[in-house]
């Protein structure tokens, strides 16, 4: 097989690298600028002013007010909060929350343990390109319903919701809608007050900022209790002391997304196509996963016939290209991933997916390396397997 | 190499005895509902110099993560040219062992190409036996 020195990098959606650019604008505040947001002597102003004016550059990204924005430390965190704190504020008035089949698993879980407490979960199901119908939403509303959560764009197999139409109904019926933006913040325009969003998740090394920061929208006048008590920071939402480094590169980093969005999709639409086709041509018994238009420009997520996720990865890892089967978070599991079985995928067939997500540094090189080794590893991986049929 | 030690990622690189066996002695054939995982083993059964029987040959198909097939690929090499009896006392550990160890998570793996070799054996002297009863 092929050899390469370099590494190539095709796991985007897990996290990204941080842009050289945002790591110039964090650096001094590790060091000169490290005060505390909460003092009063000119170190804490200088912190409380940084922050105040990253809290300005996200919400613009999204035509949010910047007081409708709250740090957080994790996207985690900010779906927890806004699951957890919707329902504990709105108890009074019901106690049915409404998500989606295909949550990210801080989603799942959330409304999991919700269910322990009491609260009730309805979960809506998905068509075969993963997308949930706004009908069901509407259908599935009663009037003890306090929150409706639906992912902008799955990180398994990018697919993007109808979530305008979504938080109209949610308007039209007076209840809650949030939606976890992680994967699509940044890369496609998004407009709150447009898609009728009341509350919306985004993290910061998503979208090439660091770690350890993230966000949650939250429309103005909208009832939430916090989860984590304290000191009283970003408006008594989020009490710790806030991650000024983390939270200015996010900013930053939001800044580079809007200016660079429009050019940057366009790019990365030709080359997710390109590698889409040429999987599809070069190799026999492969599927697509997801919607073939209504999908993020940075996601390709295939299902092979006869072999398993898990070996691909590692075969493509031997040759230098970083992969996934799914999300990162289930690659510790042995079950295959909920989203794909959600939208009628055998087990047997959601574990031979396969995970390609690009981003800023993607090059029409590497797609061509990938779309050269791949199907020999294919071929190779069916030689042993029992299933093969005529494949090899 | 993730989890992996360097001989279960030599194994999975470099697996050996995979493939179809035509007319084999014996096959076993076993599954795991769990993660997904088959695998099938051929054996073909021969007399050694002393006249003893032996696997002359066995090969391996399997559906799987990286364990799975390292582990299929390691069982093949432990059990060629053994006897039945002895390829019967090829255990996980043993197979764990000679891999240089399996992530907790995959030790299921081990178990279950042992039971795919012990199946492969007992369907071999079935059929033997068998043979025997029809010739009397």
């Amino acid at each position: 097989m092929s050899k390469v020195s370099k590494k190539i990098y095709f796991d985007y959606a897990a996290t990204t690298p941080v842009d050289p650019r945002v790591v110039k604008i964090i650096l001094p505040y590790f060091t000169d600028k490290f005060g505390n947001t909460m003092s009063l002597h000119g170190f804490g102003q200088i912190a409380k002013q940084s922050l105040e004016e990253s809290r300005e550059k996200v919400a613009i990204l999204i035509g949010a007010k910047s007081n409708e924005i709250i740090f957080t430390g994790s996207a985690t965190e900010s779906n927890n909060l806004a699951l957890k704190g919707i329902a504990f504020a709105n108890r009074r008035k019901g106690n049915h929350i409404i998500i989606s089949k295909i949550e990210h698993p801080c989603i799942m879980e959330s409304a999991k343990w919700l269910e322990a407490q009491g609260f009730e979960v309805t979960r809506l199901p998905v068509d075969k390109q993963g997308l949930v119908n706004p009908n069901d939403v509407k259908k599935a509303i009663k009037k003890k319903t306090i929150l409706v959560s639906i992912i902008h764009a799955s990180n398994e197999i990018g697919t993007i919701q109808p979530i305008k139409e979504i938080g109209k109904i949610c308007k039209e019926k007076g209840v809650y809608f949030h939606t976890d933006a992680v994967q699509s913040f940044g890369k496609i325009p998004i407009d709150v007050n447009k898609m009728n969003i009341d509350l919306l998740s985004a993290s910061s090394h998503k979208m090439y900022g660091p770690k350890g920061a993230a966000c949650l929208f939250i429309r103005e006048g909208t009832r939430i209790e916090p989860i984590l008590h304290g000191g009283g920071q970003e408006s008594g939402l989020r009490s710790s002391t806030v991650n000024i480094p983390g939270i200015v590169g996010f900013a930053e980093a939001c800044k580079i997304s809007k200016k660079e969005m429009k050019k940057e999709s366009r790019r990365l639409t030709e080359l997710r196509d390109k590698l889409i086709k040429g999987v599809l041509q070069k190799i026999r018994g492969v599927h697509l996963n997801g919607h073939p238009k209504k999908r993020l420009s940075n996601n390709a997520n295939f299902w092979f016939e006869f072999i398993e996720g898990e070996s691909i990865v590692i075969q493509l890892d031997l040759l230098g290209i970083a992969a996934s089967t799914g999300s990162a978070c289930s690659s510790a599991k042995l079950e295959p991933s909920h989203v794909l079985l959600a939208m009628g995928l055998r087990d047997q067939e959601a574990h031979g997916s396969l995970r390609l997500s690009l981003g800023r540094w993607t090059t029409e090189k590497e797609i061509n390396y990938v779309l050269k080794v791949l199907p020999e590893i294919i071929g190779k991986l069916r030689e042993i397997s029992p299933y093969k049929k005529d494949y090899v | 190499m993730g989890p992996y030690t360097k001989k279960v990622i030599e194994c999975f690189k470099n697996p050996k005895n995979y493939g179809r066996m035509k007319n084999p002695d014996g096959i076993g054939k076993v599954g795991n509902p769990v993660c997904g995982d088959v695998l099938w083993l051929y054996i073909r059964v021969g007399k050694d110099k002393k006249g003893r029987e032996i696997i002359k040959d066995i090969k391996f198909e399997t559906f799987g993560c990286v364990a799975a097939i390292a582990t299929s690929s390691i069982i093949t090499e432990l059990a060629k040219g053994k006897t039945p009896k002895e390829a019967l006392n090829i255990d996980k550990n043993k197979i764990i062992k000679s891999l240089g160890g399996l992530p907790p998570i995959k030790v299921h793996c081990s178990v279950l190409a042992a039971s795919a070799l012990e199946k492969a054996i007992n369907d071999y002297l079935v059929k033997k036996n068998a043979k025997k009863k029809s010739k009397k």
